[in-house]
């Protein structure tokens, strides 16, 4: 095991009956990486999660966490995470101090308890709340204070399953950013299933399918993959026959489609394009040289969504059957 | 485990549920002793004790039913379950809080003895012996209610299975007089936790007895960690 990796995934299976729950995950995560465990419902992103933070027991694997193996020690294991369930795990009938004191308690935190937690609060911005009852929070609030839970100890690695769901976009936004300042402090892990999220703040993406990794790769390596992929929409004057022959005569551009809309007396177009900005110019070039009007591009769709979709696609059509039997060594 | 006792001792009384066992058990256990004692002119107190247990079987479950059931169900057992204790230390932190609970509450309640000592000539040692003894059922009983909360996510599933289960327990060894079969009773009165009491009533220390308890209270524990190891590796 190479010693700059913070957490070390190997082989992991989960089975529940016949159904593969997780089935052969390996992956690797270093020190201070932001990691986005990403996939659709039910592709094992929490049962991962559940895993490394020893709230469930593998059927077979092992993982080891700054060198603590679950197997030997999993006590040991827990005091080196913070998580954060999906539903943040907090007690209704208590006031947001009491509530931190006995997580601070709970975890055996040796840290000096009134700066630790006010940093705390001050970190994830709580100070406003702390006397209120719980029960009494906006969901944001208590998001909050499940991320605050998550922090006490100041544990090497932070879990969070979900964090930005349920929130309103301000709030999402926050979220990203606490999470993105832990980083290099902390090893981070998250989980979603929204592309973009991924892409705004992670460094590493680790793609789970069915409970199958289909991808383990940087960010930036994936939104180039992405690049490959991405649609457009052109709104242009001019004859529809002849805008689509100017749209498909652009080498780059895969699919070019009138959507039936109109923007002024423009007809809307969906193209589908590779190469990123080199073919996006081009693309004004060819309809400026045609004499025809651009009068809006705008990003269409998730284009994310659709590379997912791929790489879904490819790692089924590979002949892989994800879910159903164990396969060793069998990971993209 | 001394942060979670403290979190369910606390827990007791921030909702009603503290205030209520205490003043239904207090005022239950009150008319029970005048009417054994007051108004029946007798300064016997063994008849308190014999039907004090049937009180347990009604308020212990009010102390254990939403114990682990609540946490399952707004899922807060996450918590406690990824955090760096272990089942063993959840497990008697939730018990040792119901049983402080209970506890505290029948030996406020036993301070009537003392008064009515100085009325009357009252053997103390049998009032220790039963004061003891109604201790023991009651550590039972409650790990009996922790094991049927750690069962269900429903605070009243967990309320009301227990109250049969510990009725059953209660009151199996009374079966014995219509039944003819040897092992059968032999069975019923093994399990009886009533006719075992009837001794400490009487005035006998029944060691037996005492280890009887302690042993269903530890069985019933053990369970419970074990609902959660299981539900781990599921």
């Amino acid at each position: 095991m190479p010693q700059e990796d913070m957490i070390t995934v190997e082989h992991l299976i989960k089975r529940y009956g016949n159904y593969y729950a997780l089935n052969d995950v390996s992956f690797e995560i270093g020190d201070g990486e932001i990691v986005g465990l990403l996939g659709p419902n039910g592709a094992g992103k929490s049962t991962t999660m559940n895993i490394l933070t020893g709230y469930l027991a593998p059927t077979a694997g092992d993982i080891t966490i700054d060198g603590v193996r679950l197997s030997d020690d999993p006590a040991g294991i827990r005091r080196l995470i913070g998580y954060l369930p999906e539903m943040p795990p907090v007690y209704p009938d208590m006031t947001v101090d009491e509530y931190l004191n006995f997580v601070y308690d709970l975890k055996g935190c040796k840290l000096p308890r009134k700066e630790h937690l006010d940093e705390i609060c001050s970190v994830v911005r709580l100070g406003d709340v702390r006397h209120r009852l719980i029960r009494n929070l906006s969901k944001g609030y208590r998001q909050r204070v499940g991320i605050a839970q998550a922090l006490i100890g100041d544990p090497k690695v932070i879990i969070f399953d979900e964090p930005t769901v349920g929130l309103d976009p301000k709030q999402i936004l926050e979220v990203r950013n606490l999470i993105r300042s832990l980083g290099g402090k902390h090893t981070v892990i998250l989980s979603t299933h929204i592309l973009a999220e991924v892409q705004a703040v992670c460094e590493k993406i680790v793609i789970i399918h069915r409970g199958s990794i289909i991808a383990c790769e940087k960010t930036d390596e994936l939104s180039r993959v992405m690049e490959d992929n991405a649609h457009y929409r052109y709104a242009v004057c001019g004859a529809q026959k002849d805008v689509l022959a100017a749209l498909r005569s652009v080498r780059g551009v895969r699919a070019a489609e009138p959507t039936g809309e109109r923007d002024g007396d423009a007809g809307v177009y969906l193209a589908e394009i590779s190469g990123g900005f080199e073919t996006r110019r081009a693309i004004a070039g060819a309809l400026a040289d045609r004499g025809f009007l651009t009068v809006g591009v705008r990003e269409a769709g998730d284009d994310l969504e659709s590379v997912f979709i791929r790489l879904i696609d490819r790692a089924d059509g590979a002949g892989k059957k994800p879910g159903k039997k164990p396969q060793r060594g069998a990971n993209a | 485990m001394t942060a979670v006792y403290r979190r369910e001792i606390g827990s007791y009384f921030k909702t009603p549920i503290g205030y209520v066992f205490i003043a239904v058990f207090l005022a239950l256990s009150g008319a029970l002793f005048a009417a054994t004692t007051l108004f029946s002119m007798s300064a016997d107190v063994t008849k308190y004790f014999s039907y004090i247990v049937f009180l347990y079987v009604l308020l212990i479950p009010l102390l254990t039913m939403k114990s682990f059931s609540e946490e399952r169900k707004t899922r807060t057992e996450q918590l406690l379950l990824t955090a760096p204790i272990s089942l063993f230390g959840m497990v008697m932190g939730k018990f040792l809080a119901a049983l402080t609970l209970f506890a505290g509450c029948q030996l406020l309640a036993s301070a009537s003895f003392f008064i009515l000592g100085i009325y009357a000539d009252l053997k103390v040692a049998v009032i220790f012996g039963n004061i003891l003894a109604a201790l023991l059922v009651g550590i039972a009983f409650i790990a009996v209610g922790l094991f049927v909360s750690a069962l269900t996510e429903n605070q009243l599933t967990a309320a009301v299975a227990t109250v049969g289960i510990l009725l059953v327990f209660l009151l199996i060894g009374q079966l014995n007089q219509f039944i003819n079969v040897r092992w059968i009773r032999f069975i019923f009165s093994c399990v009886s936790v009533w006719s075992r009491f009837q001794n400490f009533t009487q005035g006998v220390f029944d060691l037996a007895a005492l280890f009887y308890y302690l042993s269903v209270a530890a069985v019933f524990l053990f369970l419970t960690i074990r609902v959660y190891d299981r539900r781990r590796y599921n």
